[in-house]
């Protein structure tokens, strides 16, 4: 097979990221950033998502085919998500 | 060469196909999982939206080492996998199943820590229903009842994980995979892989809630 092989030290360099992220995201928690803490907690663990998509799930290296199928698992999270939030958003009364 | 043929099966064209095949094939499941997981993140979203600080006061009451711990081994429990799939690649027959053992090693190392946690929050009174500490809202008991619901499905995930990669690794003592197909090893990481993408967005969500405020 043509598969690609990814370096053992580019494993090495990513799971390196990812330990530094979670250190990122655990001294972002500590910090008072209100109302942002929950935005900075999901960008970080969407970044430390991509790069165990993208790497260590080999999606950098497959076909474009595969990169639809695993994109429309989560655009279709993005919408369940989207539309819920909107709906009880727009609800008054209703809230924080 | 003739010995290419025997792990080709009859509706594929090439090795190349198969495994392509085999790789679609696991994320339209992964993409299942996703959204099996969604709704109970959709759920978690919803009221913690409606009731921040009964979400805050719950997550304060989360283990925070034992989590962050936690997360870091699941992470390199992923390194572990990955490398199992490129000893796999290259034929390597001692080095696959050796990270495989590592990566069932740390997926033994999760539960634990997280068997300790579900004990500390048995010993607190964090249980939902009746015995639920009065002390409490029951908003804070909708958050504990996610928290239950979401590492409790998780922890099943892992274990199943366990179980798969137990078989992998006993296949794999027999008859190591080669460059040739390794297709069981890489497809069996992809779920695994998930199951450590799902944990690094509850981690952040479950424990990391207004932990600035002393």
């Amino acid at each position: 097979m043509s598969a690609h092989i990814v370096p053992v030290r580019t494993y090495l360099v990513i799971w390196l990221s990812l330990m530094l992220l979670l250190f990122a995201t655990l001294g972002l928690a500590e910090l008072d950033l209100n109302p942002f803490n929950a935005v900075a907690a999901m960008t970080v663990a969407v970044i430390k998502m991509l790069l165990i998509l993208l790497y260590f799930m080999h999606v950098k290296f497959s076909s474009r085919l595969t990169w639809i199928v695993a994109a429309a698992g989560f655009l279709w999270l993005a919408i369940m998500l989207t539309l819920t939030l909107t709906d009880y958003m727009a609800r008054g009364g209703l809230g924080p | 060469m003739q010995g290419d043929k025997i792990m080709l099966a009859e509706q594929f064209d090439t090795m190349e196909q198969q495994h392509d095949a085999a790789r679609l094939g696991v994320w339209v499941f992964l993409a299942t999982e996703v959204l099996f997981f969604g709704g109970l993140f959709t759920g978690y979203t919803v009221y913690r939206y409606l009731y921040p600080q009964a979400f805050a006061v719950g997550s304060n009451h989360n283990n925070l080492f034992l989590g962050t711990l936690n997360t870091a081994v699941l992470l390199t429990s992923s390194l572990a996998m990955a490398l199992a799939v490129h000893a796999a690649q290259l034929g390597k027959a001692k080095a696959q199943f050796r990270w495989l053992l590592i990566t069932i090693a740390f997926a033994f190392g999760f539960l634990v820590i997280k068997a300790i946690e579900y004990h500390e929050h048995f010993n607190e009174h964090l249980w939902p229903g009746p015995g639920f500490t009065r002390e409490m809202s029951n908003k804070t008991e909708l958050f504990f009842i996610f928290y239950w619901v979401m590492t409790g499905l998780h922890a099943i995930h892992v274990i199943v994980g366990i179980g798969i990669l137990g078989v992998i690794a006993w296949i794999v003592r027999r008859r190591p995979f080669t460059g040739h197909y390794y297709s069981p090893m890489e497809m069996s990481g992809l779920y695994w892989h998930f199951v450590d993408i799902v944990w690094v967005f509850l981690y952040p969500l479950l424990y990391l809630i207004n932990r600035h405020v002393s």
